[in-house]
C-alpha cells in the first residue's frame, strides 16, 4: 500500500524537505528523520508521550499524519535546549525530579511549554488539569506538576522586574 | 527517631541525576531509538482465541506480499525449548513452561504463533493478518478456583489448630485481588544483528537482567555466551515485567541469526496489555485467631493464585513471596499458609513491584482491621499489640524465602507506627470534619514489611583513568529508578571525588558479564555494596602505587579530594589521576581498576506504613485520595531525593491498582482492557497533589556494608491495604470488603448495602 507525498516540513527551524506515505503518522515521521526524543507509549492519543507542538499548538504526534504537517512548523523536545543550555522548563523538571525512566518526560515538557505559553500565570489546580492530559507510570506527577508550577513563578517573576526570560 | 534531612555530597545527598540531561534533550536511547541500517521488522502473529488447537498455518499470502522476507511458525523454532524459569524453585512442572511459539495450541489471546518479518513496520503488519491460522477452539478455563493446581506451597509452624480453638476471637475473610499489572509506558522493543564476519550477535532493548538473558539465548542459539553482547539502554520502565524473557527476545534473535540481517521489533499498546506479564490475581481466605486482648494467636491463609497461561521466568516466585511475606512485622505464634497455583486461559503472570506483597499485605491488614473492630480495640492498638518489639529483632521465620533463611534484620516496628500516627493525628480531625459537613470520609492504614536486596551476588567494575574520571561498569540496570546517579554516588565517595566525576554503564553484557541485574529492589543494596568493594580496591591500589611514588608508606596517605598526601606535607601528594597514569605503565598488571563482586546471604527487611484519608461519593462510586503518607525505613538512604520519588511512584500505581486498573476477560476468555481507555492508568487527577513521605534511617542494615534496604518496593506494598481499609472506614461497613479494585460499581454496592 503506497501512496507517497513529498511535503515540506520545519522541525524546530530546520526544513526537511521529505517523501512519506500517506499513511504514517507525524510521530513515525519525525522518528524517521531522527528526531527520536518523541516517543510512541500508546498509538491511540491517551498517553501523550509524542505530544509535539504544530505551529505552537500541542498536537498528539500518533494521531496526526505525517501529510497533515505540510508546509509546518513543528516543535518537538530537541529544539527546547538552547545550544548546549537546557531551559528553564527543562532544569525545573530535573530539580523537582519531574522524571525518572524520561519516556512520557519529552511530551509532559511539550505540553508544559505550550500551556505555559497560552496561560503563564496558572493556578497550582490548573496545571494539575493539564498534567492530567498525559500519562507518567514513574513519578506520581507531583514533581512535574511542582516543575511547572516554578517555571511559571520565575517567569512571572522575571517579567515583574523586566529581565528577560531565561 | 531520626528522620532524614540530606547531606551536600558523596552518599545521603541529594544530587542530581546523571540520567537527567539526556532524557530531557530527546537524547536517550530507548528499545525503539535504534536504528541499524537495513533492518527487517517484525510483527507478531497472535492468538485471537483464549484456548484453541492449532489445525494449519498458512503463510502463504503473507509470503507473496512485496517486501515480505519470512513468516516463522512454531516448526521452525521446536528445537530451541521452552522458556526457563529464571530463579527456579524445583518443583515447577516443565509442560507449564511457555514455547517461544506453540508447535500445536494456544492458551490465551495475545499469545504469538507467528512472526512476520518485512521491509518497513507498515508492510509487516499488514502482511501479519494475511496469515491464515486454523484454530479449533477448546474450553477455556477462566477461574482458577475451579482447575487442578500446577504447583502448591505450603508453609507454616506452631499449633494453628490449637489455637483457633481456645481463641476468644477469630475472624476470617475472603478478598480477592485483581488482576493488574507494571504497564511500564514505553512498549517493548528489541533489535538484533548478527554480525556474520565475527560470529557475534548483538542485541538491544532487553534490560532487566541481561546476563540470564544472555544465557538463555545462548542454549536456544547454539552459541557461546561470549559471542552475544546486549547492549546497555535506557529503558521505559520496568516494575518486574519488562526484561524478562519473553518468546519474542527469542523470536527477534534467532531471525536475526538465520537472515543475517538486522532485525527489529516494537510492540504497540495493544500488544502490551495482552503479552507483557500480568499480575496480582489472587483469593485470599484468611483467618486470623486472637485471645480476649486482641493478642494473635494464629493466622492461616488459603490463597488461589491466577497465574494465567503459562509459568514464565518468575516461575512460582510470586505466590512464594506471598505466603512467606504474609506474617509481615507480627508476632505470630502459629502460622499456617497454602497457596495453589493454577493456570488459566489468561495472559501470563509474572512480578509486579512489590509482588506478592501488596496482595499479602492488603489481606492481612483489612482482616486486622475487621478484627479490631470487632474485638472492639483501636486499629492502632491492635497493630501495637502484635507488631514485633526492637527488642524482638532480629527475629528469624522457622522457614525460607527465595532460598534464603528469613531473618528479620534491623527494625523498630512500634516507633515508625508511632510516628506515622501522629503525623496524620490531623487527618482523623479534618475527616471529622468533613463528615460533619455531611461528606463521607474515612482515614486508615496498613503496616507492612518490604524485602529487598536479594542476592546471591552482584559485581562491579571500577576503572581510574589518568583524565581523573572513573567508571563504573555494573551488573545493575538502568530501569528509570535513577541507579547511575546512585552507583556513582558510592563510588564517588570511597574515591574522595564530586559524583560528576563518575560515569556508570550498566548492564552491558561485554563489559559486565558477571554480573545479575536490577529486580527484587536490589539494586543499591547488592550492586551498590559491589560497587563500594571495588571503589575500596582501586583506593587501596592507588594508596599503593602512590606511597611508591612518594616514598612512604601506604598508612601513612591520606586520600582527600581526589589527592593522596602525607599529613602536613602537602609537597608529598600525588592525584588519583597522576597515579592512574602511573599505573597505565605498569609492566605487569596496568590500569587503575578492580572488580568485585558482593554476595549476600540474606535478604534484607524494610518496612513501613501507608496512611490515606479518602473521600467517597456514594452515588458515583469514585473514591477520591485527599491525602496519602508513606512512612518508610530505609536503613540509609543514598539519595534521598530518589527515594522520595520510588515512593511517590509507588504510591501512584498503588492507587491504580487500588481504586482503577483491572484486566477484565468475558466468559470466552477475550481481553476487555487492551487500550489505555480500558485500562485506567492513574492521572495526575486521581493522584493526591502531595503524597508525604517519612523515611527513616533508625535502622540500617547489619547485611551491608552501606547499610540500605532498598527503595524500590515500600510506595506501592500497603496502598491496597491503606486505601481499602480508608474507604472500609469511610462507608462503616463492619465486615469486609471483599477485594480490590474498589470500583465505582462496587462502591455503589457497598454504599447501597450499608445505607
Amino acid at each position: 500500500m503506497h501512496d507517497p507525498h513529498l511535503i515540506t516540513i520545519t522541525v524546530n527551524g530546520t526544513e526537511h524537505e521529505v517523501l512519506t506515505e500517506s499513511r504514517h503518522t507525524l510521530a513515525d515521521l519525525l522518528r524517521e528523520l531522527g528526531y527520536t526524543g518523541t516517543h510512541l507509549g500508546c498509538e491511540h492519543g491517551i498517553c501523550g508521550a509524542c505530544t509535539v507542538l504544530v505551529d505552537g499548538v500541542p498536537a498528539r504526534g500518533c494521531l496526526v499524519f505525517g501529510v497533515q504537517a505540510d508546509g509546518r512548523e513543528v516543535r518537538t523536545v530537541e529544539g527546547l535546549a538552547d545550544g548546549g543550555e537546557l531551559s528553564d522548563l527543562q532544569r525545573a523538571f530535573a530539580e523537582h525530579h519531574g522524571l525518572q525512566c524520561g519516556f512520557c518526560t519529552p511530551g509532559f515538557l511539550m505540553l508544559a511549554e505550550a500551556f505555559l505559553a497560552e496561560n503563564p500565570a496558572p493556578t497550582r489546580a490548573e496545571i494539575r488539569e493539564v498534567v492530567a492530559s498525559n500519562l507518567c507510570r514513574c513519578t506520581g506527577y507531583q514533581g512535574i506538576v511542582d516543575a511547572i508550577e516554578d517555571v511559571a513563578g520565575k517567569r512571572a517573576g522575571a517579567a515583574d522586574t523586566g529581565t528577560s526570560r531565561p | 527517631m531520626t528522620v532524614l534531612a540530606g547531606r551536600q555530597t558523596g552518599v545521603g545527598a541529594r544530587v542530581g541525576r546523571h540520567e537527567d540531561t539526556r532524557l530531557l534533550t530527546g537524547r536517550g536511547r530507548f528499545a525503539d531509538d535504534v536504528r541499524r541500517a537495513g533492518a527487517l521488522h517484525v510483527r507478531m502473529v497472535r492468538a485471537p482465541v483464549a484456548h484453541a488447537r492449532i489445525e494449519a498455518i498458512d503463510a502463504r499470502e503473507a509470503l507473496g506480499t512485496p517486501g515480505v522476507h519470512t513468516v516463522l511458525t512454531g516448526a521452525d523454532c521446536a528445537e530451541l525449548g521452552p522458556i526457563p524459569i529464571r530463579l527456579p524453585r524445583g518443583d515447577e512442572p516443565a509442560s507449564a513452561l511457555q514455547p517461544v511459539l506453540p508447535a500445536d495450541s494456544v492458551r490465551y489471546v495475545g499469545q504469538p504463533v507467528a512472526a512476520v518479518v518485512a521491509e518497513d513496520a507498515y508492510t509487516a503488519e499488514d502482511a501479519a493478518e494475511l496469515v491464515r491460522v486454523e484454530y479449533a477452539e477448546l474450553p477455556a478455563v477462566l477461574d482458577a478456583r475451579e482447575c487442578a493446581p500446577v504447583g502448591t506451597i505450603e508453609i507454616g509452624y506452631g499449633g494453628v489448630d490449637a489455637a483457633f480453638a481456645g481463641a476468644a476471637h477469630v475472624v476470617r475473610a475472603r478478598l480477592e485481588v485483581g488482576r493488574h499489572a507494571a504497564v511500564p509506558l514505553e512498549p517493548r522493543g528489541l533489535t538484533a544483528e548478527y554480525e556474520a564476519g565475527t560470529g557475534k550477535l548483538e542485541i538491544w532493548g532487553a534490560t532487566k537482567v541481561p546476563v540470564f538473558n544472555r544465557g538463555v539465548l545462548a542454549r536456544m542459539l547454539g552459541l557461546p555466551e561470549e559471542r552475544i553482547h546486549l547492549h546497555a539502554m535506557d529503558t521505559g520502565g520496568g516494575f518486574g515485567a519488562r526484561g524478562e524473557f519473553y518468546p519474542e527476545d527469542a523470536i527477534v534473535a534467532l531471525l536475526a541469526t538465520r537472515l543475517r540481517a538486522p532485525v527489529t521489533w516494537t510492540e504497540d499498546r495493544a500488544e502490551n496489555l495482552v503479552a507483557l506479564n500480568h499480575s496480582r490475581q489472587q483469593e485470599h481466605r484468611i483467618a486470623a485467631a486472637f485471645d480476649a486482648e486482641g493478642v494473635l494467636l494464629a493466622l492461616t491463609d488459603e490463597v488461589c493464585h491466577d497465574n494465567g497461561a503459562y509459568l514464565r521466568t518468575h516461575g512460582f516466585m510470586v505466590p512464594e513471596l506471598t505466603v512467606t511475606m504474609l506474617p509481615g512485622p507480627y508476632r505470630i505464634p502459629a502460622f499456617h499458609a497454602r497457596i495453589a497455583v493454577a493456570l488459566t486461559n489468561k495472559t501470563p503472570c509474572g512480578t509486579y513491584r512489590g509482588p506478592g506483597r501488596y496482595e499479602g499485605t492488603f489481606a492481612r491488614e483489612h482482616l486486622f482491621d475487621v478484627a479490631a473492630d470487632r474485638i472492639g480495640i483501636d486499629r492502632a492498638e491492635l497493630r501495637r499489640r502484635n507488631l514485633l518489639r526492637a527488642g524482638e529483632i532480629p527475629h528469624r521465620r522457622p522457614y525460607s524465602a527465595l532460598n534464603t533463611e528469613m531473618v528479620l534484620d534491623a527494625g523498630d516496628y512500634p516507633g515508625l507506627l508511632e510516628n506515622a500516627l501522629a503525623h496524620t493525628e490531623p487527618w482523623q480531625a479534618e475527616r471529622d470534619r468533613l463528615r460533619a459537613e455531611g461528606r463521607v470520609s474515612g482515614y486508615g492504614f496498613a503496616y507492612f514489611l518490604e524485602k529487598s536486596g536479594l542476592g546471591p551476588h552482584e559485581t562491579a567494575d571500577v576503572l581510574l583513568h589518568p583524565s581523573g574520571r572513573v567508571t563504573v561498569h555494573s551488573g545493575a540496570t538502568s530501569l528509570g529508578q535513577g541507579v547511575e546517579t546512585v552507583l556513582a554516588q558510592i563510588a564517588a565517595e570511597r574515591l574522595s571525588l564530586p559524583d560528576t566525576a563518575v560515569t556508570v554503564i550498566n548492564g552491558d553484557t561485554d563489559l559486565q558479564p558477571f554480573g545479575l541485574g536490577s529486580w527484587a529492589s536490589r539494586s543499591t543494596v547488592v550492586a551498590g555494596s559491589a560497587v563500594r568493594l571495588a571503589a575500596d580496591a582501586v583506593a587501596a591500589k592507588a594508596r599503593g602505587i602512590a606511597a611508591t611514588l612518594l616514598g612512604c608508606a601506604p598508612e601513612e596517605l591520606l586520600l582527600e579530594a581526589g589527592t593522596l598526601a602525607v599529613p602536613g606535607f602537602p609537597e608529598r601528594s600525588v592525584t588519583l589521576a597522576d597515579v592512574a597514569a602511573e599505573a597505565g605503565r605498569d609492566a605487569i598488571e596496568p590500569g587503575l581498576a578492580a572488580r568485585r563482586r558482593f554476595t549476600v546471604d540474606h535478604m534484607t527487611y524494610p518496612y513501613g506504613m501507608h496512611v490515606a484519608l479518602v473521600e467517597v461519593d456514594t452515588g458515583t462510586g469514585a473514591v477520591r485520595v485527599l491525602r496519602y503518607l508513606v512512612a518508610y525505613e530505609v536503613g540509609r538512604a543514598i539519595n534521598p531525593d530518589l527515594v522520595e520519588g520510588q515512593l511517590l511512584g509507588g504510591v501512584a500505581q498503588g492507587i491504580g491498582g487500588a481504586l482503577y486498573e483491572q484486566f477484565h476477560y468475558d466468559e470466552a476468555g477475550q481481553p476487555q482492557a487492551t487500550t489505555f481507555m480500558d485500562y485506567l492508568l492513574p492521572t495526575a487527577e486521581e493522584v493526591p497533589d502531595r503524597v508525604q513521605t517519612l523515611i527513616t534511617e533508625d535502622a540500617p542494615s547489619p547485611d551491608n556494608p552501606l547499610g540500605a534496604k532498598g527503595a524500590g518496593e515500600g510506595g506501592i506494598t500497603a496502598a491496597g491495604g491503606a486505601i481499602a481499609n480508608a474507604v472500609r472506614d469511610a462507608l462503616g461497613v463492619p465486615e469486609d470488603l471483599g477485594g480490590l479494585p474498589l470500583t465505582p460499581a462496587r462502591i455503589v454496592e457497598l454504599a447501597d448495602a450499608h445505607r
